[in-house]
């Protein structure tokens, strides 16, 4: 493996690691149910994203061929996570969580 | 028995196929019977989950669409990384979003792309599939956010499923 190809796996290791960290902190630090779900969702899209491209690439270089399970994992993660948010969203309406100060509009009642 | 044979939505099991070849570590007569056999049964089993068969009428948009849909979620999650980091008070906003698209697996596409894409959420549809309840993490106005939705995503997918 040429060391090009090391700094690149290196480099989205150390994106991906960011982004989940960012998405951790988002989690801890946001006011309210709402926010909140914003951090971890968006941090997998990008964070997974660049980890598991970083995946592709060392596997690649291995001479294993393209990690088409990788590309799955990310098709699979994309397909289930905006469902898993709708689905908390939907529940906290239910429950009628509170809402940050400051907050436009209203979460519905149906 | 035999009339219960067939491929209810070609689309789905052609995919559901390829998906198992993927899965299973080498093409072998094991997988293709197995993919096959998946291939049959899953879309029997959903076909009841199914409102209608969705048409796409211009197909070979899609990847253009995700293409644009992926560098999104590269810009926004450094906007949102940066709104985290900063420490200053997010201003979320519901916003009530009214759409165009009627097709139900349209709606589905543009609300996971909403939910994908950082600082939007879709929280919920209404129950005449009129109006999506969007959480905005931070936006000055209501009409911003819609605007920006209606322009990038909503309209590509209106020409896709019209």
């Amino acid at each position: 493996m040429s060391a090009l190809t090391e700094y690149t796996i290196t480099a989205l290791l150390l994106i991906g690691g960011a982004f989940t960290l960012v998405g951790a902190i988002g989690l801890a630090r946001l006011p309210d149910f709402y926010t909140r779900l914003h951090g971890p969702t968006k941090a997998t899209t990008l964070g997974v994203g660049a980890i598991i491209l970083a995946s592709v690439v060392y596997f690649s270089f291995q001479g294993e061929g393209i990690g088409i399970t990788e590309i799955l994992i990310t098709a699979f993660l994309f397909l289930t996570a905006p469902i898993s948010a709708n689905i908390m969203a939907k529940a906290a309406m239910h429950l009628g969580v509170d809402v940050m100060e400051g907050t436009k509009g209203n979460p519905w009642e149906q | 028995m035999f009339d219960r044979l067939n491929f209810p939505q070609p689309w789905l099991s052609v995919t559901l196929f390829v998906v198992w070849q993927f899965l299973s570590n080498d093409i072998s007569g094991a997988s293709l019977v197995m993919g096959l056999i998946l291939a049959w049964l899953i879309p029997q089993l959903t076909q009841g989950f199914w409102p209608e068969r969705p048409a796409l009428s211009r197909p070979w948009r899609m990847p253009g669409y995700l293409l644009r849909v992926l560098a999104d979620i590269v810009v926004a999650s450094i906007t949102v990384a940066r709104l985290i980091l900063s420490g200053r008070t997010p201003k979320p906003v519901f916003v009530c979003y009214p759409l165009e698209l009627e097709q139900p697996m349209a709606i589905t596409i543009l609300a996971s792309t909403i939910s994908l894409t950082p600082g939007t959420v879709s929280a919920d549809v209404s129950d005449d599939q009129r109006i999506l309840l969007i959480h905005t993490l931070d936006a000055s106005n209501e009409q911003e956010v819609i605007d920006a939705i209606k322009n990038r995503y909503e309209k590509p997918l209106l020409e896709m499923f019209q």
